[in-house]
């Protein structure tokens, strides 16, 4: 049990430090808004940002950086892999027909 | 049900190498990835078939009266809701059970601040002003998807709660079944979080 003490005690100094990046990061994605960037540009950053931040939670407070389970990170690739798919229809179907005529005429 | 039914509520499963209840919620956290993509998915669809200019043009940030302060504090709410949760969890493996249940509560605190800010100053205040889910594609989405996410929290809230009440009998009873109850909780809020990581910039900022 005295390891398992010093291992959770050791953690908590990166929890902390995993709160104030999201925090800095929290507020830069903000800030980023402000920049008058070109619209792809400025979805490109936020994205970027939101995934660094979602990268942090998943590895530290979900405790994947820790987990030796291999069946955990099976199930994760497996649902990253159809949250692509699933996020990429979309674009998909714009590159096959100019989504904007759709919605056009919907008046 | 006496605990000892259960099997592998604290050993690994052989087969999976993880106890059998961090499985399932890592199962579970799949098909909600699966539920929030579906709505992700449907966000880009909407967003990059609206045209340009006219009525169904995709409203710019001051057109959808979404205020980034309201929404990043609630960001920030959100992020230290998740590191009280996981503090929590830390204090039962040491065997503090009163500081851990304390940050369970002050996790519980956080969550329904986020929902009390969420109702009552952006749903309350877009009602207010008219501006329901009909008015507009992008309101509709950010209905769906945002009110999803409240569902989330309320849910997250209540099993919390539990936790903290009735369900903190199991302390008594075996302890490290309890803080691995807490570790699943914990990570369901930690992914209720990380959905409001990207929910946040999307709706609020783009």
């Amino acid at each position: 049990m005295s390891d398992a003490h010093a291992d959770v005690s050791k953690h908590v100094k990166a929890y902390i430090a995993v709160f104030a990046t999201l925090a800095v990061l929290t507020i830069i994605t903000v800030w980023a808004s402000t920049w008058h960037l070109s619209h792809p540009m400025a979805i490109a950053v936020a994205l970027a940002i939101a995934s660094v931040k979602a990268t942090l939670v998943a590895m530290i407070f979900m405790h994947l950086k820790w987990e030796k389970a291999g069946n955990i990170w099976f199930v994760i690739v497996l649902t990253v892999f159809f949250f692509v798919v699933l996020v990429s229809i979309p674009a998909l179907m714009h590159s096959d027909r100019p989504l904007g005529t759709v919605f056009s005429s919907w008046g | 049900m006496s605990a000892e039914v259960l099997p592998y509520t604290i050993k690994p499963h052989p087969v999976t190498g993880l106890y059998n209840g961090k499985f399932g919620v890592w199962l579970f956290l799949a098909s909600e990835v699966m539920l929030f993509g579906a709505l992700f998915s449907t966000y880009i669809f909407l967003r990059i078939g609206a045209p340009e200019t006219g009525p169904a043009a995709w409203p710019s940030g001051e057109e959808t009266h979404l205020s980034w302060k309201i929404g990043g504090l609630n960001t920030l709410i959100l992020i230290l809701s998740s590191v009280t949760m996981v503090l929590a969890w830390v204090q039962f493996k040491m065997d503090n059970f009163g500081k851990g249940r304390l940050y369970l509560a002050i996790t519980a605190i956080l969550a329904i601040a986020f929902v009390a800010i969420k109702f009552k100053f952006e749903y309350a205040h877009k009602f207010h002003m008219d501006i329901v889910p009909s008015t507009s594609v992008f309101f509709a989405i950010y209905y769906t998807m945002t009110g999803l996410h409240a569902l989330h929290i309320i849910g997250g809230v209540v099993v919390i709660c539990y936790f903290i009440g009735p369900g903190a009998k199991l302390w008594d009873q075996n302890r490290e079944y309890y803080t691995n109850r807490i570790e699943c909780t914990g990570l369901y809020w930690h992914f209720v979080d990380l959905v409001w990581i990207f929910l946040f910039p999307i709706l609020y900022l783009l």
